[in-house]
């Protein structure tokens, strides 16, 4: 074990898996440079600097082209390569948007089967950071909403260490959304390669009352929430379903059946977010289960302003969360 | 450069197999015995079939929603790609694809695209696992001159020249996108535009000719085996029948007079002449051969017919390596 911050954990992912595999290469705008610090240590003169390790061969600085750096990693995929994507912010994600949907999404499903595409997209979500509209979307529901893609939103620095390398060695291609509020987050990682599959929620706190679902910064939200609750008396459960695609509806399922209520807390916005369709999913699977109404915790549906004096309510925080719980718990049961 | 006989006479086969082919399938598509509707590649095959045999079997390629032509001249079999137009479960995408979205990864066709432009950067990462991987691969990306003003061939081109791919963009310019003449819409020549990504770029003005064209694409090809870089090759040509088959529009946006002077440059016939005059067949060989290839396209269309359709769960099948969600 080691003391390990959320950056720090997906650089040692992606050297472990450049090191296993040949065919790993990662590519992206400025990644030389390794200028958002997931590419090995802090200078060019430290050891753990990817170029230096890598060579120039497989570590690729990109021209800013994302519609054909998406595009030619399917393709790079498809032939042999295992393309890790460093898109940086995710808001440029939207740049290769038919890459994304009408290839990489696709290829495998329309080609029947003879495409395989192994291949990570990762970006950050600055949102939170003072850096307005254009670089603080949360948008994995949009991607949510395209069968064919995988889609991991980890909270902590082992499950971004551990889905990582899961998603690099999958043969699906797989969408990282890294929030940047995390990346210093510290924590003991277990060192050395491991893997934490897809599809499995984690229990981040047991509790009777409520179920609390959280999202990326969600879960640290959510466990301060959980405190304050604690004192008034009000036992809560969190989930961190830690991939959206696949989504572990099953352990959700299973916790609501207990507590009876359900909280979400999604950074993304409202109207068909990620707490949209885990409401439905609930809704239409245990609703007899349910002693309140499914309470949503979301950003709501307006774009993000520079200051941060207006920015900061947007998200869901501790104090928001609570008050949901608060809610459900107050909900006349059903007779 | 001279050929041998035997690969002028796999042209002129090849040509062939992408003509009746296509014949073919137009009639079906007229009799309702293919859904949807198909492009065909009639009047392009030797722009076609030039670029195709320039390739080496393990080369990669890409192509666009006039698909049929493309793996077939790369030397795809005929039969699942008459199954994959009919939506059978023999078909090479399993009756997921159609006619669009042909792919036969076996003879490295790597998916032809249903929208436009969208395959070039496929291509072009193929181009870069080969340039990572040292395979020694070639990639051509095939797109039309509608296709030639999309950003993606920009971004690709650049790309590609910087990193020094072994690809060649190979803009088949039939002179229309659907109704719309490409000059009406394309500033300058689209070969002039490789310049200002620094790498060659030639235009074939005479696309109707397999060997002109074969020639400048092998150029382009032994280039990129050389570790040299990415080339353009602009093809121009044109299509015999209407953009897809049954499609009759208000408008006839190509004058007769261009139309006829175009279908005396009939690609097939004149190949057909060439090994005539010159020997490489006598009128026996090539009578047979347009025999075989007739009953190729029978067997395909024969084979076609007496393959079932996909099982519901085929809808379901090769979303992710291993299923989970809806499954039935
Ligand atoms: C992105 C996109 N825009 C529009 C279309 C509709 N469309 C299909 S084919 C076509 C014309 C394409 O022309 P060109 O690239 O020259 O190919 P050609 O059909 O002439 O072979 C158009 C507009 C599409 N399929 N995809
Ligand atoms: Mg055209």
């Amino acid at each position: 074990m080691t003391v390990t911050s959320y950056l720090g954990a997906i650089g040692a992912a992606q050297r472990e898996a450049m090191e296993a595999d040949p065919r790993v290469i990662i590519f992206g705008e400025d990644v030389e440079a390794n200028v958002y610090g997931t590419m090995g240590g802090k200078s060019r003169a430290d050891k753990g600097d990817f170029l230096q390790m890598f060579g120039p061969n497989r570590i690729r600085n990109t021209p800013i082209s994302e519609e054909v750096m998406v595009g030619a990693a399917a393709g790079a995929a498809m032939t042999g390569l295992r393309p890790i994507v460093d898109l940086s912010y995710s808001t440029f994600l939207y740049m290769a948007m038919d890459q994304f949907v009408n290839q990489v999404a696709k290829s495998r499903y329309m080609f029947g089967g003879q495409a395989s595409l192994p291949v990570v997209f990762r970006s950050a979500m600055f949102y939170g950071l003072s850096t307005a509209a254009h670089h603080s979307d949360r948008p994995y529901p949009m991607f949510m909403n395209v069968p064919g893609l995988k889609i991991m939103v980890p909270s902590t620095p082992t499950d971004a260490k551990g889905l990582l390398r899961t998603a690099v060695d999958m043969d699906d291609p797989v969408m990282s959304f890294e929030a940047c509020l995390l990346w210093g987050m510290k924590e003991d990682v277990q060192d050395g390669e491991f893997r934490i599959p897809f599809g499995v929620a984690r229990t981040v706190r047991e509790g009777k009352d409520c179920t609390i679902v959280a999202i990326s910064t969600g879960v640290p939200a959510a466990m301060q929430a959980a405190q304050k609750l604690e004192a008034e008396g009000i036992s809560v459960e969190i989930i961190d379903p830690r991939t959206l695609v696949p989504f572990d509806s099953q352990a959700v399922l299973n916790s609501v059946g207990r507590t009876g209520r359900l909280v979400i807390a999604d950074p993304a916005n409202k109207t068909c977010g990620a707490a949209a369709e885990i409401s439905a999913i609930v809704a239409e699977e245990a609703f007899d289960c349910l002693k309140a109404p499914i309470m949503r915790v979301t950003t709501p549906d307006t774009h993000v302003p520079f200051s941060p004096a207006i920015e900061k309510q947007l998200y869901p925080n501790a104090e928001k969360i609570a008050d949901a719980v608060r809610k459900a718990m107050a909900a006349k049961t059903r007779s | 450069m001279t050929l041998a006989n035997d690969l002028l006479l796999e042209m002129q086969r090849r040509m062939l197999r992408i003509r009746l082919f296509d014949e073919r399938a137009s009639k079906m598509v007229k009799r309702g015995e293919i859904p949807g509707t198909v492009h065909t590649s009639i009047g392009q095959e030797a722009q076609v079939v030039g670029a195709c045999m320039a390739l080496a079997e393990g080369d990669y390629m890409t192509g666009n929603h006039r698909s049929h032509g493309h793996p077939i001249g790369k030397g795809a079999a005929l039969g699942p790609l008459m199954a994959e137009l009919q939506g059978k479960a023999t078909g090479v995408c399993m009756g997921k694809g159609g006619s669009m979205h042909l792919a036969d990864f076996k003879v490295g066709s790597l998916g032809e695209s249903g929208i436009v432009g969208s395959s070039i950067p496929i291509a072009t990462g193929a181009a870069l696992s080969s340039k990572v991987l040292g395979t020694g691969r070639v990639s051509l990306a095939f797109f039309g001159d509608g296709a030639a003003n999309q950003g993606c061939l920009y971004e690709a081109m650049n790309l590609a020249s910087v990193w020094g791919l072994p690809i060649v963009f190979l803009c088949e310019n039939n002179q229309y996108a659907l109704s719309t003449p490409a000059h009406t819409v394309t500033a300058g020549r689209v070969s002039d535009r490789a310049t200002g990504f620094n790498m060659p770029g030639v235009r074939v003005e005479d696309g109707q000719s397999v060997l002109t064209v074969h020639d400048a694409v092998r150029t382009a090809v032994d280039r990129a085996r050389a570790g040299k870089g990415p080339s353009l090759v602009e093809v121009v040509t044109y299509r015999f029948n209407e953009h897809s088959e049954g499609l009759r529009l208000a408008v006839d946006y190509r004058n007769a007079a261009e139309k006829e002077s175009w279908l005396k440059r009939d690609p097939v016939k004149m190949f057909r002449s060439y090994l005539l005059e010159q020997g490489v067949a006598d009128e026996a060989t090539l009578a047979g051969l347009e025999n075989d290839v007739a009953e190729e396209v029978e067997a395909a269309v024969r084979f076609s017919e007496e393959s079932p359709y996909p099982e519901p769960h085929v809808a379901f099948k090769d979303v992710y390596t291993v299923p989970f969600g809806v499954t039935q």
